[in-house]
């Protein structure tokens, strides 16, 4: 059972008419935006709608579509207990600005991003490896990692 | 580590900070946690949680495995309170798969998960006082945790990772007796944590270490996605199995324990209360549970059929076969589900493209975020209690790391 709020959707309607598509989901709201506009948008989900915890911030890598990643946003609202996902699409080299100004908990999720993904976060405090170690070649979680194999120098 | 920085290696000059490096091998680190810390004298100007150690890439590993292989990863992450992560995510598939679970199964799923919470907060209670300074209380609690362990080797055949929830239901069945023995448990347990209490209620010692120190203010928790106890002793009651109850928690009757001093006395109370409530939950559960009866769901393409079956059915028998060796599909789609794990939201990201591997399983660990807060309980405070705020914390470096 959730408590989800459902008129989220509405209400972003009317104030961002042409900045995000809606997607169906069997959980929560999930709304799919753009670079350009994900700060703004996201800046009102927190100010206005009191989504006050970034519970995650994910990668999934869906090679060889183009954009090739997708980043997942999961927000919360600790009083109303309602979730949103905001999903974004992103190239392999783009550079994503980053939502640690909106939400400081975003930090190591990002750098975990950075870390196994390769994204590059615009405007985060400290944007290093955080698993592995500084000089680590590549990055493991994407699709294009190889699993097997020695490493030829 | 490539992380090492050359300051560590200069001589400082008088008035710049000192830099001091605490782990991986000390010992209230609970585990392999480094804490680079700058100095001024007595006073932390920074101290910064330095981790990896411990990573061993489960969310890649997952890739390659099936969705009832997972399972078993997923005991890994928080060794300590494995029942919770099974939970979250035989409910995430469940969800994506629409599978029915009997209402018995969903039973002894809540008893499992609240017996791992009380043995996960006994583990905490232990270590966390003995960081403080007093050390007997550890082995007391250590070995009421065994009885827990106990009761879980009963159910399941193995101590630490039980994987006892599959999907749509339950490994086996309960054993015989099982339900005498954990009346026992519950008869014991109010005699156990009188004991503890003696020792730490109204100590002086203990409460000069807790009172007013590692304070994380409501805003900067919020902010720094602190969840779980961490959360509720700032003063918002989230509670997942109060909030959004799932497997058949909105039939049990508990209280939520909340405080609002916001530093590490009352995030102490917080874990010792929920105990009890925790108690409360395992009182009414093991009377809602019949000793026999359905412990899985019915449905032959995701739960593997019965022993008996196997041998005199020709259908069961191709249903095990294709169970074991390819294991089922998930139609495509994706789903989040939390759980309210000892330490916080325990949630389970999970994209299927149709087949019947994830195609991207993704862990929501709580300790990974709850730590984040660290700088900002230690900062301006003394060195010793940097080990305060690790321990009331109640960080797991596997789920730090995953």
């Amino acid at each position: 059972m959730n408590r989800n709020d459902p008129e989220i959707l509405e209400r972003l309607t009317s104030r961002f008419p042409e900045e995000f598509t809606k997607v169906d989901s069997i959980d929560q709201p999930t709304i799919v935006t753009s670079i350009d506009t994900m700060i703004s948008l996201m800046q009102y989900v927190r100010d206005e709608e009191n989504y006050r915890i970034c519970l995650d911030v994910l990668v999934v890598d869906y090679l060889p579509d183009r954009p090739r990643f997708e980043l997942v946003y999961h927000l919360y609202n600790p009083w109303k207990y309602a979730r949103l996902r905001v999903k974004v699409r992103v190239k392999i080299n783009e550079k994503v600005p980053s939502v640690t100004s909106i939400w400081p908990g975003a930090n190591w999720p990002e750098r975990e991003a950075y870390d196994l993904f390769g994204i590059q976060f615009e405007g985060h405090p400290d944007l290093r490896r955080i698993y592995l170690p500084d000089d680590w070649d590549g990055h493991p979680l994407r699709k294009d990692y190889p699993l097997t194999g020695t490493r030829v120098d | 580590m490539a992380t090492e920085k050359p300051e560590l290696l200069d001589t400082p000059e008088s008035d710049e900070p000192m830099i001091i490096n605490m782990g991986p091998q000390h010992p209230s680190t609970h585990g392999v946690l480094r804490v680079r810390l700058q100095l001024d004298g007595e006073r932390v100007v920074h101290a910064e949680p330095v981790i990896g150690y411990l990573h061993t890439g489960f969310e890649k590993t997952a890739e390659s495995l099936t969705y009832q292989q997972c399972n078993t990863i997923t005991d890994r992450l928080d060794y300590l309170a494995p029942m919770t992560n099974n939970l979250a995510y035989v409910l995430a598939v469940e969800k994506l798969l629409n599978v029915e679970v009997p209402k018995r199964a969903q039973y002894i799923r809540v008893l499992f998960a609240e017996l791992t919470r009380v043995a996960s907060h006994l583990v905490w209670l232990g270590t966390h006082v003995m960081d403080l300074g007093a050390m007997s209380l550890f082995f007391y609690t250590m070995r009421e945790r065994e009885v827990i362990l106990d009761l879980i080797e009963a159910a399941s055949g193995v101590r630490m990772n039980p994987s006892y929830f599959r999907i749509g239901g339950l490994a086996y069945d309960l054993p015989d007796g099982f339900h005498e023995k954990v009346q026992a448990f519950i008869k014991d347990f109010p005699r156990w944590m009188k004991t503890y209490r003696h020792m730490f209620d109204g100590n002086p010692l203990i409460n000069e270490r807790l009172q007013g120190i590692a304070i994380l203010t409501q805003e900067d928790a919020l902010a720094l996605s602190v969840t779980g106890p961490n959360l509720r002793a700032t003063g918002i009651p989230l509670d997942l199995r109060k909030v959004e109850p799932y497997s058949s928690y909105e039939d049990f009757d508990f209280n939520v324990p909340l405080r609002t001093e916001s530093d590490a006395y009352a995030r102490f109370w917080v874990r010792i209360d929920e105990m009890y409530e925790s108690m409360k939950i395992i009182e009414q559960a093991i009377l809602k549970i019949e000793p026999k009866g359905e412990y899985t769901t019915s449905d032959r393409k995701v739960s593997l059929p019965p022993r008996d079956e196997i041998y005199g059915n020709m259908e069961a028998l191709i249903h095990q076969f294709k169970l074991v060796t390819q294991g089922f599909e998930v139609p495509p789609g994706e789903v989040y589900q939390a759980v309210e794990g000892p330490r916080g939201e325990m949630g389970f990201y999970i994209v299927s493209d149709g087949g019947s591997k994830p195609y991207r399983w993704r862990a929501r660990t709580p300790s990974f975020y709850n730590l984040q807060s660290m700088p900002v309980m230690c900062k301006g405070g003394l060195v010793a209690d940097v080990i305060t705020a690790i321990g009331s914390i109640d960080i797991m470096l596997g789920d730090v790391d995953k």
